[in-house]
C-alpha cells in the first residue's frame, strides 16, 4: 500500500465524517441506536429463547445486531455518494488525481467507524446481562465485518452509479434486495426450523455465512470452519465490489 | 497546452447511438482564453469531459498540459483544474471543509491545505461564507465557490464550463471579473465554454464554433464577423428606380453577389462599414440617387452562426442548458 492511497483514504474519511462531527446530534443518534434495539428487543429475549448448554441468548444475539447494522451501513454509504454524483463533487474529486480505490474505501470507512463504536456499546451493555466475552474472537469479528462493510460500501457505490442519473434504481435495488438477504441469514431467528427451500436460499446468501462466521467468532472459537466460509465470502464481496466499483469510475460516471 | 485530434464520443440511449462530439481537431497554446460556443446539447460538456479524462474517448488522442488523456490520465489531472457545469461543492459540507478536502486531494499537507484554503476564499471574496453550507449561498457565490475550487492547486490550465449560465446579469459580469483578474494574476491557459453569444466575443482572444459534435468555424470573434458573416451597410431610397440604380452603384463597393434590394432597400456586404458608407453616399450623389436613411450594421456573433449554420444561436437562450 503506497503512502498516497493511505493519505487519499483518510482524506476521504475526513471529508465524509467531517459533517457528522459539525452536527453531533446526529451521530449521537446512530450511535445510540443498537440501544434502542437492545432495550426494546433484548428484554423480550431473556426468558424467551432457550439455548443449549446453559449459553446466554446474548451470545448468539449481539453478533447478529452487529451484523445487521452492518448491512444497513453501507446503503448510507451509497446515498451520500449518489447525492455527490447528481450534485458536481463527485465529477469534481474524479478530476483530481486522487487514487480511484480510495475514493470508495475512505467513504466507506465512515460506517465502519461508527459500526465499530456501535459494537463497543452493545458488548458493553450485553456483558452485565450474561454476554461472555471472547476479546480474541471478537476483535477477529469486528475485523471481518469491516472488510464485510467495506465490500458492501463498494457494492453500494456500484448501485448508485448504475443508477445515474434518476437514483431510482438504487432505491428499488436496495428495498427488495435488504429484506431478503436479512430474513435468509438468520440474523434474527435461527433457521433451524425453516423449512427446505429456505435453509437452501439460506446457504446460497453470503450474510448467512458471515453471520454463522460471527457467531462462532462471538463464542470464541475461532478455528470453527464457518469462521473460513464467512471469510471467503466477506472477501469475495470486497473485491467484487471494489474491482467493479475502481472500474466503473475509470469508465466515466 | 491542448492538442486534440479526432476526438470523438458516442453514447448508447436505449439502443440508440448519439454521436455527441464527432471529430474534434483543436490545438491550444499556452495562456490563451479560448471560449467553446455552440447550442446546448453541441456537445460542449463532452469535448471538455474527455479531455479533462472523466470519459474517456470512442476514438481519437488527445494530450492536456503535457500528457496523454488515455496513458497518463494521472499526468493531466494533476496539471489541470476544472470548474464542471454543476456545483462543485457537496451539499452536506461546509464550504472551507471542501475547500480543505480539495487541497488534500491534490497532494497539500492538512496545514498545506488549510492556508491554501483561505487564500482563494480570500481571493473570491467568500471568506465571510466559509462555514456555510452551498445550499445557503447565492448563485453567483455558489459559482464563486466552484471556481474557488477549481483554483485551489494553482493549476496551469483551467476548464470551466458554462461558468456563467444561469446568473443574473449582475452577478454575470462579477464573475467574469474574477475569472478576468485571475488570469491576469496566475497566467493561466484558460479553455470555457459558454452559450452566450456576448461573451464569447467581449471575453475570449478566440472562439471556436462547435454545433452536432464538429467545429464549424475556429479564430477570434473580429476574424469570424468578418470572414462569416461581414459588415453591411443599408439604404433606403424613395422610389424604387431609384433603389435599384444604389444597387448598381452598390456592386461597385461589394461583391455583386453580396447586394440585395428589396423594394426601397438596398444592402450589401462590405469589408468597412463606417468606411464605405460616406464613400457610397457620395457616388449616390453623383449618380443622382438621394438617399433617404442610411445606416451600418456591424456583424454579431449570432450573424456568424445562423450564416454557419442557418439556425440562430438565441433561439435556445432562454433555456437552462442540458447537463
Ligand atoms: N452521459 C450521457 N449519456 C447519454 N447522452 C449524453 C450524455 N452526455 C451527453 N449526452 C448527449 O450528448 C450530446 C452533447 O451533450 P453535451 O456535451 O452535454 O452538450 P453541451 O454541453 O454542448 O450542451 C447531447 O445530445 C446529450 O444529450
Ligand atoms: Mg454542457
Amino acid at each position: 500500500m503506497s503512502m498516497k492511497f493511505v493519505n487519499d483514504t483518510g482524506t476521504v474519511f475526513v471529508r465524509e465524517f467531517t459533517p457528522a462531527l459539525r452536527e453531533p446530534l446526529g451521530l449521537l443518534i446512530t450511535m445510540g441506536q443498537p440501544l434502542l434495539f437492545l432495550l426494546l428487543f433484548g428484554s423480550q429475549l431473556d426468558g424467551a429463547v432457550a439455548f443449549g448448554g446453559g449459553v446466554s441468548p446474548w451470545q448468539w444475539f449481539v453478533p447478529g445486531i452487529l451484523v445487521m447494522m452492518c448491512l444497513f451501513g453501507p446503503m448510507g454509504a451509497g446515498y451520500n455518494l449518489l447525492i455527490d454524483m447528481m450534485g458536481g463533487a463527485m465529477e469534481r474529486m474524479l478530476v483530481t488525481p486522487m487514487n480511484r480505490a480510495a475514493m470508495l474505501i475512505g467513504r466507506t470507512l465512515k460506517e465502519s467507524v461508527i459500526l465499530l463504536v456501535q459494537a463497543a456499546l452493545i458488548i458493553a451493555i450485553a456483558m452485565p446481562m450474561g454476554f461472555r466475552l471472547y476479546p480474541v474472537g471478537v476483535v477477529a469479528g469486528l475485523v471481518l465485518l469491516v472488510v464485510f462493510g467495506v465490500g458492501l460500501g463498494a457494492l453500494s457505490f456500484v448501485l448508485a452509479i448504475k443508477a445515474q442519473p434518476s437514483g431510482s434504481l438504487f432505491w428499488i435495488v436496495t428495498q427488495v434486495l435488504m429484506f431478503p438477504l436479512l430474513l435468509l441469514s438468520g440474523v434474527l431467528l435461527p433457521m433451524d426450523a425453516a423449512p427446505a427451500w429456505l435453509r437452501a436460499a439460506s446457504v446460497v446468501n453470503p450474510v448467512t455465512h458471515i453471520v454463522d462466521a460471527e457467531r462462532a467468532l462471538f463464542a470464541g472459537d475461532i478455528a470453527d470452519v464457518s469462521v473460513l466460509y464467512g471469510l471467503v465470502s466477506a472477501t469475495a464481496i470486497a473485491v467484487v465490489g471494489l474491482v467493479w466499483g475502481t472500474r466503473l469510475m475509470r469508465r466515466g460516471i | 497546452m491542448i492538442h486534440a485530434r479526432k476526438l470523438s464520443r458516442n453514447f448508447t440511449v436505449k439502443k440508440e447511438t448519439i454521436e455527441a462530439v464527432r471529430g474534434v481537431d483543436i490545438d491550444v497554446p499556452a495562456g490563451q482564453l479560448i471560449a467553446f460556443l455552440g447550442p446546448n446539447g453541441a456537445g460542449k460538456s463532452t469535448t471538455l469531459r474527455m479531455l479533462t479524462t472523466l470519459l474517456p474517448p470512442t476514438a481519437g488522442t488527445a494530450t492536456v498540459a503535457g500528457a496523454d488523456i488515455a496513458t497518463d490520465p494521472a499526468g493531466v489531472r494533476a496539471r489541470i483544474g476544472y470548474v464542471g457545469q454543476k456545483n462543485s461543492a457537496g451539499e452536506d459540507y461546509r464550504v472551507r471543509d471542501e475547500l480543505v478536502a480539495q487541497g488534500r486531494s491534490y497532494g497539500f499537507t492538512w496545514a498545506g491545505a488549510r492556508r491554501r484554503a483561505d487564500e482563494v476564499l480570500d481571493r473570491l471574496e467568500l471568506a465571510p461564507f466559509a462555514k456555510r453550507k452551498p445550499g445557503t449561498l447565492s448563485g453567483g457565490q455558489r459559482r464563486r465557490l466552484d471556481i474557488a475550487m477549481g483554483l485551489v492547486h494553482r493549476p496551469d490550465l483551467l476548464f470551466l464550463d458554462e461558468p456563467s449560465t444561469g446568473l443574473d446579469p449582475q452577478s454575470r459580469a462579477d464573475i467574469w471579473a474574477h475569472i478576468l483578474r485571475l488570469r491576469g494574476e496566475y497566467g493561466m491557459t484558460l479553455f470555457l465554454t459558454t452559450h452566450y453569444l456576448e461573451e464569447a466575443d467581449r471575453m475570449a482572444e478566440r472562439v471556436v464554433v462547435i454545433d452536432h459534435g464538429q467545429i464549424i468555424a475556429d479564430g477570434t470573434a473580429e476574424q469570424l464577423k468578418q470572414d462569416l458573416a461581414g459588415d453591411h451597410i443599408t439604404v433606403t431610397t424613395h422610389d424604387e428606380a431609384d433603389a435599384a440604380t444604389a444597387a448598381e452603384v452598390a456592386a461597385r463597393f461589394a461583391r455583386p453577389d453580396a447586394v440585395s434590394r428589396d423594394g426601397t432597400a438596398v444592402r450589401a456586404r462590405v469589408p468597412h462599414a463606417t468606411a464605405a458608407l460616406p464613400e457610397y453616399l457620395r457616388a449616390l450623389d453623383e449618380a443622382g440617387v438621394k438617399a433617404a436613411t442610411a445606416d451600418t450594421e456591424r456583424p454579431t456573433l449570432d450573424d456568424v452562426f445562423l450564416a454557419l449554420t442557418g439556425r440562430s444561436l438565441r433561439e435556445n437562450d432562454t433555456e437552462t442548458p442540458a447537463a
